[in-house]
């Protein structure tokens, strides 16, 4: 979806969301108050510069406004891969971002994620994937790579990978896939602006995404495996 | 005597670096801990899926530590792999060891759990987070065969301090994940001199996103170790995170525009940028000394 056509549609009562570049960010007003707004368009690959942008945008909302609310729009084919951001530390700039949200969740500014065109690995990693809770719209993409691509660096067969994807969430690209993972809270469909008011209001918790992976039958292993190595030989 | 961090298997390097006797794996080889999507691959398993968990202790010091083995797929982060790192670090939480120390060999999610793999790396970031605003210290030993790529770089980004010998990498995307995305006149991945002057120990050292620079030798790590018990406390508070920010932007300011290390290294005050990459480690140290900090 259009960015300005979606901000419109979730914030009905208004916002001044501004854009720069493929960066956006402003203020929104919501029937439970008002949030600030993050976001990126165009797919964009996620260099150094961006991200040092996405840390600003956090670091600042966490200073002039106390507790308030911030909605993730992160639109991502994942990290440039460039050797001149590799020479520049680009993964230090990702990390950077991941503190920012962390610490702002940590001094109670909720975070709510939704992905609404494109979620690829590292530019995902590092932003809505440090959401309280995050969401996705049904023609959102997210993956780590498509599976022509998995199936060359790996040397498993095409066939054999799309064969799996039909029956195994692990595999193939997709909202749904990592819904059932829990990786996505829920994907939002109808009146977007009153998931939005509910995504505002659920409780916060800590990371349940393990949890809802194992209940929705997605992802089995995370959960019972990590609670082993928190209680063994002790 | 010299034993080489690089060349040791994970199991090999947290007997070198532990007090002797000391260490205790959680979720060992004998519990048959596998990867169930690889098996749906017909691929093989290992029954730790790549890392070592346990406690032991340094000194005296009690910590929990986990070892990647890139002997296995690259030590590369699949569901089980990923949450065996996830649930040491809670563990951390609760039990408040000394330091958590992630000795990371991995070129980052295992492609063939795709998927999970990246959902398991997040979840090792947000624990790392955690437990560092728990007080926790997290360490990082980087020096190790495959060196430390994708998501697992952003993991040790995230983390108090790393430590490299020079023969350690670290970066996002791998030399090979850009030679083939973007063509082999944007990054050589064959070129070793330039992937080391990229990506290596003493680059990272002189941009200080590296703390410690030691010998390729697992006694030289724990000495390091050591070092950065006495002086590492977790602060990620704000004063701390708009001070990194205002770091890495000046660098963005004044190496943006670099195309090559041996540029920056000029810039940072390097009398002969060329000959850094074959000094020896102590001669490299004492010949930086006086650049670093300045990026």
């Amino acid at each position: 979806m259009n960015p300005l056509t979606l901000l419109t549609e979730l914030f009905p009562l208004g916002h001044e969301v501004r854009f720069e570049a493929e960066f956006f960010a402003g203020a929104a007003r919501t029937a439970v108050g008002e949030v600030h707004v993050i976001g990126t368009v165009n797919n964009v690959l996620i260099g150094a510069e961006l991200a040092h942008r996405l840390a600003a945008e956090t670091l600042a909302v966490v200073q002039a406004h106390p507790r308030r609310s911030i909605v993730l729009m992160i639109d991502t084919n994942g990290q440039r891969p460039s050797r001149r951001d590799e020479l520049l530390g680009i993964d230090g700039y990702l990390a950077l971002i991941a503190k920012c949200l962390h610490f702002a969740r940590m001094r109670g500014h909720r975070i709510v994620g939704l992905v609404y065109g494109k979620a690829v690995s590292g530019g995902f990693l590092a932003t809505n994937m440090l959401a309280d809770a995050c969401f996705a719209l049904p023609e959102a993409q997210i993956q780590v790579m498509n599976l022509p691509a998995m199936a060359r660096i790996t040397k498993v067969d095409l066939d054999c990978l799309r064969v799996l994807s039909r029956t195994s969430p692990v595999f193939a690209p997709g909202a749904e896939n990592y819904l059932c993972m829990g990786a996505i809270q829920a994907i939002w469909t109808g009146a977007i602006a009153e998931r939005l008011i509910e995504a505002l209001q659920a409780p916060v918790a800590d990371d349940r995404r393990r949890r809802d992976g194992a209940a929705r039958g997605g992802r089995l292993f995370a959960e019972p495996i990590s609670a082993r190595v928190r209680h063994d030989g002790s | 005597m010299n034993c080489s961090f690089r060349e040791a298997t994970a199991r090999m390097r947290i007997a070198g670096l532990l007090d002797a006797g000391s260490f205790v794996e959680f979720l060992g080889p004998s519990q048959r801990a596998c990867s169930p999507h690889l098996q749906a691959l017909d691929l093989p398993a290992a029954f730790d899926d790549g890392v070592v968990v346990g406690r032991g202790r340094i000194a005296g010091h009690g910590l929990l530590l986990a070892a990647q083995e890139g002997g296995f797929m690259g030590g590369s982060v699949g569901e089980v792999h990923g949450a065996k790192i996830t649930g040491l670090l809670e563990r951390a939480q609760h039990e408040k060891p000394t330091a958590v120390l992630l000795l990371v060999e991995s070129g980052g999610v295992r492609l063939h759990e795709a998927n999970a793999g990246l959902i398991a790396v997040s979840e090792i970031m947000r624990a790392v987070l955690s437990t560092r605003t728990a007080g926790v210290p997290v360490l990082v030993l980087n020096g190790a065969q495959y060196g430390c790529f994708g998501g697992m770089s952003i993991v040790s980004r995230l983390c108090d301090a790393i430590i490299m010998s020079e023969e350690g990498r670290m970066g996002l995307s791998g030399p090979e994940v850009i030679e083939s995305t973007c063509g082999v006149e944007e990054f050589d991945s064959r070129d070793r001199a330039l992937v080391w002057r990229t990506v290596g120990g003493k680059h990272r050292y002189l941009t200080g996103d590296t703390a410690m620079l030691v010998e390729d030798d697992t006694a030289a790590f724990r000495a390091a170790v050591l070092r950065l018990l006495d002086s590492v406390k977790p602060d990620l508070s704000l004063d701390a995170l708009v001070a990194e920010h205002q770091r890495l932007g000046e660098r963005l300011a004044r190496f943006g525009g670099c195309s090559d290390a041996l540029e920056i290294w000029g810039l940072l005050g390097a009398q002969a940028p060329e000959s850094l990459p074959l000094l020896e480690i102590a001669e490299f140290l004492a010949t930086v000394a006086p650049l670093r900090g300045r990026a």
